[in-house]
């Protein structure tokens, strides 16, 4: 592990990656805290610039820290503006507004960057004890397991999705299969579904999807209701940026609580920095005693610090499943596969052993990329606030134009733009309906790599037998058909007892 | 009928087409040779469609969740299609034909050109009136853009109309 630390160190801290470094945090820091800009489409956005570095490492590096910065700058706007730009930061707003209504901000905003910095340097540590763990069992799977693994990738992304839209969830992630069968298929080269139209030939790109689904609804959100998001003013100066030795001492713990169980809740597929973040604070607010319990939601110091801590724990902690088996688990960490496909590496059990560097270089610009949060931007958060008063008539137009560069400059060709500003009309209709997204883009991004390990593992045995043969694929999918049925079996026993009709519990 | 389940009809609808083509249009296009594989570019799609009309169908006939009034009042912020008459649908609306109109002049107009009339009209559109500020802005920040993806990415973009490069 030293070694392999010494080669990251090796590989991240040149001038150039260093800046990719400082540059990734500022630009996520600056666009995350914009309201209606998630870190997923923040990434979709930067890819075609990552991608244009032409070096893994560096775009990797690059992209991570967009994400780390954009989750800091998401509570940012928490604390300040109490308009989360990140579903992971809405926890934040519940007691980082009061405090920062209270004259608290400055305070408020050291105990997030703190809380972020600790949860995501113990996130980090944990990721470089379990990746390469987890990557020397993962090199026993073969296809079939491969195979099965991403079914049980897809079922959890569905079963988290939450009570009554695992069937949404997973109407959604079968949509994303079918988009990716669309083109040719590396079975035979034989073009499929194409409509006989030469642009499909290839397939959707995936950064056209990316903004698809998410920069161009949330943009026209924001035309639509310019209430969503709307700046309340926070003329509250933000000064003071200390805390007390006995503050300190008092978050300690939920810092170590929350970065240990954010991180955990992280690796699992499906649930991210948002459900983290949330069970986060509903622990701490259940194991704070008294008069600390009541100051939860007034602008307690510990209910500020569990989801930060926990979000940024469950960040790192997501990258577990992309880097070591190659099955991204949230929306961001799928558009992260997207581009380092792009940039010709492919995650998985083998990046560990076959390019050590891109490996190790990722993990030690996590502790770089938080250092930078806390150390630089934390003294620019004043500075920075101020762009949150930019007005929507010169915000929109940028966010679209952003959407639009994004697919084109990977592809260079109108006809992207067509299909980006149609895909992007279908996915605001499905947000309307209340259809999750993101498992349509793991979907999408999942299909292709799915249907090559189920093609090997039918080649190799000569048809379905490869379940019934490989006992570790059978166990899969039975966990894959437990994680579907069994929240959909409770929400039918839920709805059954409100209607008087189920007895027992 | 509420959104969603239109939107799983029309999903249903889409998993037959594709079924169709799938299980009656593929496979005798396949060569002799392939067809002894075990596996035909047309199975994986195949369980698709079959599945994809199942969840189809489940989301179309399971009885509507009742929502709590805690969540209604949390999701004020949220949005929500049945108010969509108080919304700015017209801004929206013209703001994608632009971005359609931008798409399809990007070529012969240019990236600059095109730019500075996309983000200057974008601003009109939302109620911006101050062209004496809009323009300059969006002149250079297209020019800007320009130079760092032509310059600094190395990507060409065609800065000036088509007949004159």
């Amino acid at each position: 592990m030293l070694e392999g630390l010494l080669l990251g160190l090796a590989a991240a801290v040149t001038p150039f990656n260093l800046v990719m470094v400082v540059l990734g945090c500022v630009i996520g820091t600056v666009i995350g805290m914009l309201p209606g800009l998630g870190p997923m489409s923040i990434i979709a956005i930067m890819i075609p610039v990552a991608i244009g570095l032409g070096d893994p490492t560096a775009a990797l590096i690059l992209l991570s820290g967009v994400y780390y910065g954009a989750i800091f700058g998401g509570s940012t706007s928490s604390i300040l503006l109490n308009a989360p730009g990140v579903a992971g930061t809405v926890a934040t707003s519940f007691d980082g507004y009061p405090m920062a209504q209270k004259g608290q901000a400055g305070k408020a905003l050291t105990i997030a960057a703190i809380a972020s910095f600790a949860g995501g340097t113990i996130g980090a540590i944990l990721l470089m004890i379990f990746a390469p763990a987890l990557s020397s069992v993962a090199l026993l799977f073969h296809s079939a397991e491969y195979f099965a693994l991403m079914v049980v990738g897809l079922s959890a992304i569905a079963a988290f999705a939450g009570t009554g839209q695992v069937a949404k969830a997973l109407m959604m992630t079968i949509l994303g299969l079918i988009m990716g069968t669309v083109g040719e298929g590396a079975l035979s080269n034989m073009p499929r579904f194409t409509f006989g139209l030469m642009e499909l030939q290839s397939g959707f790109s995936f950064i056209t999807l990316a903004m698809a689904m998410f920069a161009l609804p949330e943009a026209l959100f924001l035309v639509l209701n310019p209430a969503r998001g709307a700046q309340s003013g926070s003329g509250a100066a933000i000064k003071d940026l200390r805390i007390t030795k006995d503050e300190a001492r008092k978050i300690a713990p939920v810092i170590g609580r929350q970065s240990l169980q954010g991180f955990f809740i992280g690796v699992l597929p499906g649930a991210g920095a948002t459900i983290a973040s949330f069970l986060g604070y509903a622990v701490e607010r259940n194991i704070a005693k008294g008069e600390e319990q009541a100051e939860f939601g007034k602008g307690s110091i510990k209910g500020l610090a569990a989801p930060e801590s926990a979000n940024n724990a469950a960040c790192t902690g997501s990258f577990v499943p992309l880097l070591t088996l190659g099955i991204p688990g949230s929306g961001t960490t799928a558009i992260l596969l997207g581009a380092l496909i792009a940039l010709n590496v492919t995650p998985g059990p083998r990046l560990m052993t076959d390019e050590p560097d891109v490996f190790w270089a990722v993990i030690i610009s996590m502790y770089i990329g938080n250092l930078v949060l806390l150390i630089l931007n934390l003294p620019l958060i004043p500075y920075i606030a101020k762009l949150l008063t930019i007005p929507r008539a010169y915000l929109i137009p940028f966010i679209l134009f952003f959407t639009l560069m994004g697919s084109y400059i990977g592809q260079n060709n109108a006809t992207e733009l067509l299909i980006l500003v149609g895909f992007g009309v279908v996915a605001t209709i499905l947000r309307f309906a209340d259809y999750p997204l993101a498992p349509l883009l793991i979907g999408f991004i999942l299909g292709t790599m799915m249907e090559d390990n189920f093609a090997r593992a039918m080649q190799l045995y000569r048809g379905f037998g490869f379940i019934l043969e490989r006992p570790m694929t059978l166990a899969l999918l039975i966990l894959a058909a437990a994680l579907v049925f069994v929240p959909a079996y409770r929400a039918r026993r839920a709805r059954l007892r409100q209607a008087g009709v189920a007895d027992g519990d | 009928m509420a959104l969603d389940r239109w939107i799983a009809l029309v999903f249903v609808a889409l998993c037959c087409v594709y079924g169709y083509a799938a299980f009656f249009t593929m496979d005798h296009l396949l060569p002799a040779i392939l067809q002894r594989n075990p596996i035909w570019p047309s199975t994986f799609p195949k369980i698709l469609s079959v599945l994809g009309v199942i969840v189809g169908l489940v989301v179309l006939f399971s009885p509507k969740a009742k929502t709590d009034a805690a969540e209604a009042s949390v999701a004020a912020d949220a949005i929500d299609h049945r108010r969509l008459g108080e919304y700015n649908l017209g801004q929206a609306l013209v703001l994608l034909g632009l971005m359609v109109a931008y798409a399809l002049a990007l070529r012969p107009v240019g990236f600059l050109g095109s730019t500075v009339l996309f983000l200057a009209l974008g601003g009109f559109i939302l109620g911006e009136r101050k062209i004496q500020i809009l323009i300059p802005v969006a002149a250079v920040a297209a020019g800007s853009i320009w130079y760092l993806v032509q310059e600094v990415l190395g990507i060409f973009l065609r800065p000036w109309p088509a007949f004159l490069i």
